[in-house]
C-alpha cells in the first residue's frame, strides 16, 4: 500500500493541474503524459529487459504518420486511428527489436538508431502519402477533448492505464525474466526462460504503446512533420529511464516528468536542454547508477544483521519437492568434446541415478565442470549423447533443460543483484507460471493466482535453505556464502528431478558445509538425483552414493565411496596420501 | 558515370574506414566500443574550417591544431566516459557514458559553431571539379598513409607493440609491468588523431557540420561490425566498399532506397554472422 502512495501523490497533482494553470500547462501537461505512454513501455525493454533500444523514436514516428494519414486521407475516427498507428508500432517494434536475439549492447543500439534515420528518411522522400517536407495535420479530436484541457485529460487517461499495466508486468513473472536475462542472462536460460518468446512479447507491447503514444503525439502537435521526431527525442525518453533507475516504474515515471518540465521552467536553457539531458545521463552512469528509484529505496538502507547464519530445515525437502514424477536416470554415452586442440571430455560414460548422490572430483581442468555444462545444454558434444531416461537432450539449448527437470546452480552465483532474494528464488518457477502476458498485464484472476503460488512456493524453497528472514533484501547486500543457498533455493523450486550443483561448498565455513551435506541428502532421499561437482573430498566421501573421478577428461574411476578412497590411482593423482 | 561514382565511393569509403579505425584503437586498448568516433570525425572537419577559415590559419598549423584538437577529445573521453567505467565493463555502462559524451560533443558544436553545413578550405587545389578532385583522393590518401604508419607502429616499435599486447591480454600485460593506462590514454588520444584526420582529409566532400558525427558514427561502425571487431584490414576493405555500394545505389536509386539498402544489408550480414565476417566467434560463456 505505501509503495502506491507517490503514484496517488502524481496523480492528485495532475489532477489540480487545470484547477490553476493556464492552457499552456496543459499542452505541457499532455505532452508529458503521451512521452509517458512511450516511455512506459520502452521501460519495459531499456529498464527491465537491458536493451538499448535508442532509437525508439522511429516508433513514435511510425504511429503518429499512420495515424494522421488515415484519418487525413481515408477520414477514419482519430481512436480507431490511434489503434491502428498502435498496431503499426508493435509489429515495428518487433522488426526493431528482434536483431536484439542476436545482438548485443552496442550492436543493437546502432541498429535502432540506424532504424531511426532510416523512417525519417522515408518519411521525408515519400511525399505523395507523408507531405514529405511540408508535412500532414495531425488527427483532430471530436468534443469533449477538442480543447486543451479535455485533450490533456485524455492523455492522462491512457497515461494512467499504460503506468497500470506495465506496473502489474513489472511486477509479475514476465517482469522479473525481463530482469534475469539483463543481469543474469546465463541462469535465465537454465530456468527455463525463453528470451526469443519474452523479448518478442515485450516488443509488441512496447512498440503499441509507442505507437498509440505517436497518434496522441500528432493530435497534440496538430501538425507533423519529420523534423518533429529528432533523434534528441529518441535520446530524451531513453534518458528519462535511466535517470529513472532500471527495474523501476515509479522512477522512469518522474524521470519523464522532469526531463519534459525542465525546458519549461529554465527558458533560457531550452537551446542547451540535450546538451544538458546528455550531461545528466553521464552524471547518473558515474555517480549514481541506480538513479532516482536508488535514491527513493529506503527499506534497502536498513543495515542488515552482521552476524547471520544459515540454518537449513531438511526435514521440509520432501513438502517443498513433493512431485510425482517418473522416475529415470541421467546417462551419458560416449561423450567427447573438444575445444579446438584440448580435448576436455575424452570420451565419458556415466549414468546419475534418480534419486542419488553422485559427486564428480577431479584435479583442475579434468572435465568437470563440462561434464555438467553438456548435461545443462551450454555445450554442444561433438560426439556422443546425453539422454534423459531414453530421450535425448537437445544439443546447446540450455532453455530446454528446466521443463525437463534438470536444475543447476553455477560455480560463480549468477543471482540479480538489484532485485529481491524472493524474486530471485521465483525466477527458478518462471516456467510453473500460466498465466498470460496480457492476463498479467491486466492482474486477471490466473495471475494473481499463480503469483500466490509461486510466492509460497519460493518462500518455502528459502525457508528450506534457512534464508527466509532474507526473503525482502537486494541480493547484492548477501554475503557469498548466502548466495550459493539462494541459487540451491532457486534451483529447488521449481520441483527438479535432477540437480546439478557445480562446487556449492567452494567459499563455505566448514559448519555450514556440514548443513549443506545434510540439505543434499535430504533433497536426495525426496527423490531428486544430485550432481554434485565439488573439490572438498570430504563432503563427496560424506554424501555421495556413487563417485566419478575424471582425469583429463576420461573416467580414471568410479564406485562407491569407500572403493574410491582405496583407489591408488585416484589416490596418487588427486587425493594425495 | 563510372568514374563519379567510384571517386565518391572511395572517397567516402575510406572516410568510414579510417572512423572504423578510429572504433579499433579504442576498442583494442579499452574493449570499449564508443560512440564519440564519429564525433571526432566531425570535430576534424569543424576544427579545421575554425582554424583555417574562421581564425585564418595556414593550412598546416591549421590542420596540427585540428588533429590535436582531436586528440584532446579522445583523452578527454578516455578520462571521463571510459575509465571510470571500466571496472563494470560487463555492465555494458560505457554504451550509456560514450553516448552521453558523444551528445554533448554534439551540442555544444551545433549551438557554439552553426547547425548550418559550412564551407570547408580547399587545402591544395588540385584537380578543380572532375573525378581527380583532391577532394576524392584526399581521404585515400590519409587512409593510406594511416594504415601504413599504424602498421609500423605496431610491427616496429616498443611502444606499438606494447599496445599490442594490452589489446591482446590486458591482465597479462599488466602483470608484465606495462603502464596500462597510460598506453590506453596515448590509443585513445591516438583514436582521436585518427578520427580527425578523416574529418580534416573527408572535409571538402563532408563540409564542416555537426551532424556528421552521427552519420560517421553509424557509417564508420557498419564496416567495424562487418570486418569483425578489432581488425582493421577488416574495417578498410569494409569502408571502402561500402563507400561505393552507398554511392552507386545512390547514383542509380536516389539517397533514401541507398539509405535503406544500406541498412538492410547492414542488419542481414549482421543477423548471419553477429561476430563480422573477419572476426572470431564469442569466447565460453559458463
Amino acid at each position: 500500500m505505501r509503495a502506491l502512495i507517490p503514484y496517488a501523490l502524481i496523480a492528485v497533482a495532475a489532477l489540480a493541474l487545470p484547477l490553476f494553470a493556464n492552457d499552456y500547462w496543459a499542452v505541457i501537461g499532455a505532452r508529458a503524459a503521451v512521452y509517458w505512454v512511450l516511455v512506459a513501455g520502452l521501460n519495459l525493454v531499456v529498464g527491465y529487459g537491458g536493451q538499448l533500444a535508442i532509437g525508439w523514436v522511429a516508433l513514435l514516428t511510425l504511429g503518429s504518420y499512420t495515424a494522421a494519414i488515415l484519418v487525413a486521407r481515408l477520414d477514419l475516427d482519430p481512436f480507431l486511428a490511434y489503434a491502428a498507428g498502435g498496431i503499426v508500432g508493435a509489429l515495428a517494434g518487433v522488426v526493431v527489436g528482434l536483431p536484439a536475439l542476436r545482438l548485443r549492447t552496442f550492436y543493437f543500439a546502432m541498429t535502432t538508431l540506424g532504424f531511426a534515420t532510416i523512417v525519417t528518411q522515408v518519411a521525408l522522400a515519400w511525399q505523395s502519402v507523408t507531405g514529405g517536407g511540408i508535412g500532414l495535420p495531425g488527427p483532430a479530436m471530436s468534443p469533449p477533448f477538442d480543447s486543451a484541457w479535455g485533450f490533456y485529460l485524455l492523455c492522462l487517461g491512457f497515461a494512467a492505464v499504460v503506468t497500470w499495466m506495465t506496473a502489474n508486468v513489472g511486477s509479475s513473472r514476465y517482469g522479473r525474466s525481463l530482469v534475469a536475462i539483463r543481469d543474469a542472462e546465463v541462469a535465465a536460460e537454465a530456468t527455463g526462460i525463453s528470451k526469443a518468446r519474452l523479448l518478442t512479447i515485450v516488443f509488441l507491447f512496447s512498440g503499441f504503446t509507442a505507437g498509440v503514444a505517436g497518434g496522441l503525439f500528432a493530435t497534440l502537435q496538430s501538425y507533423i512533420t519529420p523534423e518533429a521526431f529528432s533523434f534528441d527525442l529518441s535520446v530524451t525518453f531513453f534518458i528519462a529511464i535511466l535517470v529513472g533507475g532500471r527495474g523501476s516504474i515509479l522512477g522512469p515515471l518522474i524521470g519523464t516528468i522532469l526531463l519534459t518540465l525542465l525546458p519549461e521552467v529554465a527558458a533560457p536553457l531550452v537551446a542547451w536542454s540535450t546538451f544538458l539531458y546528455a550531461a545528466l545521463l553521464l552524471a547518473i552512469v558515474l555517480l549514481m547508477p541506480g538513479g532516482i528509484a536508488a535514491l527513493l529505496d529506503f527499506r534497502n538502507r536498513k543495515p542488515l544483521e552482521s552476524h547471520r547464519s544459515i540454518l537449513p530445515q531438511p526435514d521440509r525437502v520432501r513438502a517443498l519437492l513433493d512431485h510425482g514424477q517418473v522416475r529415470e536416470n541421467i546417462t551419458l554415452r560416449n561423450v567427447v568434446l573438444a575445444f579446438g586442440g584440448v580435448r576436455a571430455i575424452d570420451g565419458l560414460d556415466i549414468t546419475i541415478r534418480a534419486g542419488a548422490v553422485h559427486g564428480l572430483i577431479g584435479p583442475n581442468g579434468s572435465g568437470k565442470t563440462t561434464t555438467l555444462n553438456v548435461i545443462s545444454g551450454y555445450y554442444a558434444p561433438q560426439e556422443g549423447e546425453a539422454f534423459l531416461g531414453t530421450r535425448v537432450l537437445p544439443h546447446g539449448a540450455p532453455q530446454t533443460r528446466s521443463a525437463m527437470g534438470i536444475a543447476r546452480t553455477f560455480q560463480t552465483p549468477r543471482v540479480i543483484g538489484e532485485a529481491s532474494v524472493l524474486q530471485n528464488v521465483m525466477i527458478g518457477a518462471t516456467i510453473d507460471g500460466r498465466a498470460s502476458f496480457v492476463e498479467a498485464a491486466l492482474t486477471l484472476p490466473r495471475h494473481r493466482s499463480d503469483e500466490k503460488r509461486l510466492t509460497a512456493r519460493a518462500m518455502d524453497a528459502l525457508s528450506v535453505v534457512g534464508l527466509s528472514s532474507l526473503a525482502g533484501v537486494r541480493a547484492d547486500r548477501l554475503q557469498h556464502s548466502e548466495l550459493r543457498f539462494v541459487e540451491i533455493a532457486r534451483a529447488l523450486v521449481g520441483r527438479p528431478a535432477f540437480l546439478l550443483l557445480d562446487e556449492p561448498a567452494a567459499g563455505l565455513s566448514t559448519d555450514e558445509i556440514k548443513r549443506l551435506g545434510t540439505l543434499i541428502k535430504a533433497v536426495a532421499e525426496a527423490g531428486t538425483g544430485v550432481l554434485l561437482v565439488e573439490h572438498h573430498a570430504d563432503l563427496i566421501f560424506d554424501i555421495c552414493d556413487e563417485v566419478t573421478v575424471l582425469n583429463l577428461g576420461k573416467e580414471l574411476a568410479a564406485g562407491t565411496p569407500a572403493e574410491i578412497r582405496a583407489h591408488k590411482e585416484v589416490v596418487s593423482a588427486y587425493l594425495g596420501a | 558515370m563510372l568514374a563519379a561514382i567510384l571517386a565518391a565511393g572511395f572517397a567516402v569509403g575510406a572516410t568510414y574506414a579510417l572512423i572504423g579505425v578510429t572504433y579499433n584503437i579504442m576498442f583494442s586498448a579499452s574493449r570499449v566500443m564508443s560512440f564519440t568516433a564519429g564525433q571526432l570525425g566531425m570535430a576534424g572537419g569543424v576544427l579545421g574550417a575554425l582554424f583555417i577559415n574562421r581564425l585564418g590559419l595556414p593550412i598546416l598549423p591549421g590542420f596540427i591544431l585540428a588533429l590535436a584538437g582531436c586528440a584532446l577529445i579522445g583523452l578527454v573521453t578516455e578520462i571521463v566516459a571510459v575509465r571510470p567505467v571500466l571496472k563494470a565493463l560487463d555492465q555494458h555502462l560505457y554504451v550509456l557514458s560514450t553516448l552521453a559524451f558523444a551528445l554533448m560533443i554534439q551540442t555544444f558544436t551545433a549551438i557554439e559553431w552553426s547547425t548550418e553545413p559550412q564551407p570547408f578550405p580547399r587545402l591544395l587545389g588540385i584537380g578543380e571539379g572532375g573525378p581527380l578532385d583532391e577532394k576524392f583522393w584526399l581521404p585515400v590518401v590519409a587512409c593510406a598513409a594511416t594504415i601504413i604508419g599504424l602498421e609500423l607502429l605496431y610491427r616496429r616499435t616498443l611502444v606499438g607493440r606494447a599496445f599490442l599486447a594490452i589489446a591482446e591480454d590486458n591482465f597479462a600485460a599488466r602483470a608484465l609491468g606495462l603502464p596500462e593506462r597510460n598506453l590506453r590514454m596515448a590509443s585513445f588520444a591516438l583514436a582521436g588523431a585518427v578520427g580527425g584526420l578523416a574529418g580534416f582529409a573527408g572535409g571538402e566532400l563532408l563540409l564542416a557540420f555537426f551532424a556528421n558525427g552521427a552519420t560517421l558514427n553509424f557509417f564508420g561502425f557498419v564496416p567495424v561490425a562487418l570486418g569483425g571487431l578489432g581488425n582493421n584490414r577488416g574495417a578498410v576493405i569494409g569502408g571502402l566498399a561500402l563507400g561505393v555500394f552507398q554511392q552507386a545505389a545512390n547514383f542509380l536509386m536516389g539517397g533514401v532506397v541507398a539509405g535503406v539498402a544500406v541498412f538492410v544489408v547492414f542488419i542481414i550480414v549482421l543477423l548471419v554472422a553477429p561476430q563480422g565476417l573477419f572476426g572470431a566467434p564469442a569466447a565460453r560463456r559458463v
